[in-house]
């Protein structure tokens, strides 16, 4: 009969041993993966569909995701009659590009209405750029702009109207940031500091980042 | 009535209240700086901010605001609970004794709509913040642009 000691020893042995073999596994998994980037953002990576949409820009002219691709995207829901968050996270992704400085020409910031009775192109041209040169409106068919927003589980609700015709729109507030082949990397919340998102947008931006 | 007659009435009250009251009005005892209003392109509503002092010993309730240059003033608060943005009204808010409250982005706010003229950056707009024991209070607002993200450059 094994004393009790001894038989823990060997099943203290065998559970390094495990542990061992699983230590060099993720080793090799973060390998392959080639990503060994810290990210302070919440990484979506594997877990959010590519950009995708049937929109209309500033402009007026249709766009789909595919126009965005080689462009670092920063996607956000909002409204133009909506006079403080908004406007608030607009300026804050604009202070974000400007400390990027001319990284930041890679990266596009596309505010996508969630108000399409109210935001044509250019209400919504005149609004971005008030922000940034770097920003487009997107606005479009009601049905289409559902489209996008259920993709990325995004959620907006008309709230009723008051008195004198004006309403609000509640919205995620959420910012989804896109690598340059459209592929969703990281969420990003207005309780995230805005160092944040710097440090990750540079570390995606930089040459040789992992995409 | 004349309407001149009705127009002066709540001044002449608010004149004769310090001579009834023993103590001084809440608008005597707050002061306000960092007064700035975000600029958007068109008729869009604004956002407008202010941080208010209280140096009196009992607390202050702001109600509402007015200004010339605007058609409405709403007093606001945006959340953003459940990572969900929202807007609500709001009847008042409390500036503590000897406290500060501030109206900033992202959270109480004075909604601005119908402008009377178009506001440009650097305009300063004369608003009249009202407090609950009918006192008010002229501040000076300084339009900023939308990408601002304060009341200095």
């Amino acid at each position: 009969m094994i004393p009790t000691d001894s038989r823990m020893t060997l099943r203290r042995g065998g559970r390094l041993a495990l542990l061992f073999a699983f230590a060099l596994g993720m080793l090799a998994l973060s390998g392959c993966h080639h990503d060994n980037m810290q990210w302070r953002l919440t990484d979506v990576s594997g877990h959010m569909p590519d950009l995708d949409f049937k929109l209309v820009d500033d402009h007026g002219k249709p766009v789909t995701g595919q126009d965005y691709r080689g462009k670092v995207v920063l996607l956000y829901f909002g409204y133009t009659h909506c006079p403080d968050v908004c406007p608030l996270t607009l300026a804050q992704l604009h202070v974000a590009l400007k400390q990027l400085g001319p990284l930041a020409d890679d990266v596009r910031i596309l505010f996508v209405s969630v108000d399409p009775a109210r935001d044509t192109p250019d209400v919504m041209h005149a609004y971005v750029s008030a922000f940034d040169p770097r920003a487009v409106g997107l606005s479009g068919a009601p049905r289409d702009l559902e489209a996008l927003s259920k993709r990325y589980r995004s959620a907006y609700t008309r709230e009723p109207d008051q008195a004198d015709g004006q309403y609000e729109v509640s919205h995620s507030s959420a910012i989804y940031v896109f690598d340059r082949d459209g592929k969703a990397r990281l969420l990003s919340t207005p309780a995230n500091p805005q160092d944040d998102l710097v440090h990750d947008l540079h570390q995606l931006l930089s040459p040789g980042s992992p995409s | 009535m004349s309407l001149r007659t009705l127009y002066a009435l709540p001044l002449l009250a608010a004149g004769l209240l310090p001579a009834v009251r023993a103590h001084a009005t809440e608008a005597e005892h707050v002061r306000a700086t960092h007064a700035w209003i975000r600029v958007l392109p068109g008729d869009l509503p604004a956002g407008g901010y202010v941080t208010l002092e209280n140096s009196s010993a009992q607390p202050a309730t702001l109600q509402g605001a007015s200004s010339p240059a605007y058609g409405s003033v709403m007093l606001h608060q945006s959340s953003t609970e459940g990572g969900m943005g929202r807007m609500v009204m709001v009847d008042s808010l409390v500036v503590p004794a000897h406290g500060k409250a501030e109206l900033a982005p992202g959270g109480y706010h004075l909604m601005l709509m119908k402008a009377a003229a178009p506001v440009k950056t650097g305009d300063k707009l004369k608003f009249a913040l009202q407090f609950s024991d009918g006192s008010t209070l002229d501040v000076d607002f300084v339009a900023r642009p939308a990408n601002a993200t304060g009341d200095s450059p």
